[in-house]
């Protein structure tokens, strides 16, 4: 076993958990269970399940995006925004590294606008 | 906080799965072999993505079996550094905070990246957020199991695991874990979740929440 490329891509935690989902019907249906499988399986639905991915969809996800391209955000900061929409000031300064020099005030609160719009709070 | 991981390996696959698809055997093969566990340097895998390639397969002298060259995408927990995660708190003890995501366990926040001033309460075995108030008095945060924590991760650490010893061999059996990741929580937005929400956004459910710490 080699590792090729331990970073091909990045998956937001609604891909995880709609594969994971997937999978779980499926090996349930085939009675083809790996046992290490369905443990890491049932645990990571379980968190996924208490995060705001649940919520989200595709589409939804691609809207954000689309809206977020106006700021020069990094791609790693904008998966965060995704897996945790940010609704205050302080989770983005968290999230943007020296978000005080790269985002003014209005972008910040049209950040927080726009995922509240996308990402409706629960 | 997910990554795919290209991979590639030589799967052997027995005579008795012959009647199954190619496919399908590795597919269960690579799960058994690797969900759950951790690939040096690449993370704790999940669950497998894709096959993006199948070499030919061949038959060694001596061996029925099967043995194919692939190559495959692998769902791996691998988040980055100063990356922000949401985890639930284990358990407190000297060294610090120790922090679950429910399938990754193995996180911990030192002494000397909790907020500051925290004190290590011996009594209920937690750790406790003096958080000055304005007339210069302390308010105590109580950081108890369970809760659910914001925390930046900060380093990480790969550890390769040695094979265990023959059966009934007395050597002692080494138990470290082969990945750890180590968070800090000393920003203003970090720790528990219920320490920043902010009044009007919590309604009714959070105050009771706070109630709690009062006392």
């Amino acid at each position: 076993m080699e590792p090729i490329k331990a970073n091909a891509a990045f998956l937001c935690n609604y891909e995880v958990m709609q594969i994971l989902q997937q999978l779980k019907d499926k090996t349930q249906k085939k009675n083809k269970r790996v046992e290490s499988l369905a443990t890491v399986t049932y645990e990571t639905v379980h968190y996924l399940q208490d995060t705001e991915c649940k919520n989200q969809s595709a589409e939804s996800i691609q809207n954000f995006l689309e809206a977020m391209k106006i700021f020069k955000l990094t791609k790693a900061e904008k998966l965060m925004m995704v897996n945790t929409p940010p609704r205050t000031e302080l989770e983005i300064q968290l999230i943007v590294q020296e978000s005080e020099e790269r985002l003014s005030e209005e972008d910040v609160q049209k950040i927080i606008d726009i995922s509240n719009n996308y990402f409706p709070p629960t | 906080m997910f990554v795919l991981a290209e991979m590639k390996d030589v799967i052997r696959v027995t005579p008795e799965h012959f009647h199954q698809s190619l496919t399908e055997s590795i597919t269960i093969l690579l799960n058994r072999k690797l969900a759950n566990k951790v690939v040096l340097n690449v993370g704790l895998c999940i669950a497998l993505f894709d096959i993006t390639h199948i070499g030919h397969s061949y038959i060694f002298p001596g061996d029925g079996s099967s043995h194919t060259e692939v190559k495959f995408r692998y769902i791996v927990f691998r988040p980055l550094v100063e990356e922000i995660l949401i985890g639930k708190i284990r358990s407190c003890s000297r060294e610090g905070v120790h922090v679950t995501m429910g399938f990754f366990d193995d996180i911990l926040i030192p002494v000397n990246a909790l907020q500051h001033p925290s004190r290590f309460d011996e009594t209920d075995q937690a750790w406790v957020w003096e958080y000055p108030k304005e007339d210069g008095e302390k308010h105590d945060l109580f950081m108890d199991s369970g809760e659910s924590i914001r925390f930046r991760v900060t380093s990480e650490m790969f550890e390769e695991s040695l094979p265990s010893g023959p059966p009934g061999s007395e050597r002692p059996v080494q138990n470290i874990a082969p990945y750890r990741i180590l968070g800090g929580i000393n920003e203003p937005g970090l720790g528990l979740l219920t320490w920043w929400e902010t009044p009007d956004q919590g309604d009714e459910e959070n105050d009771d929440d706070e109630h709690d710490n009062d006392d």
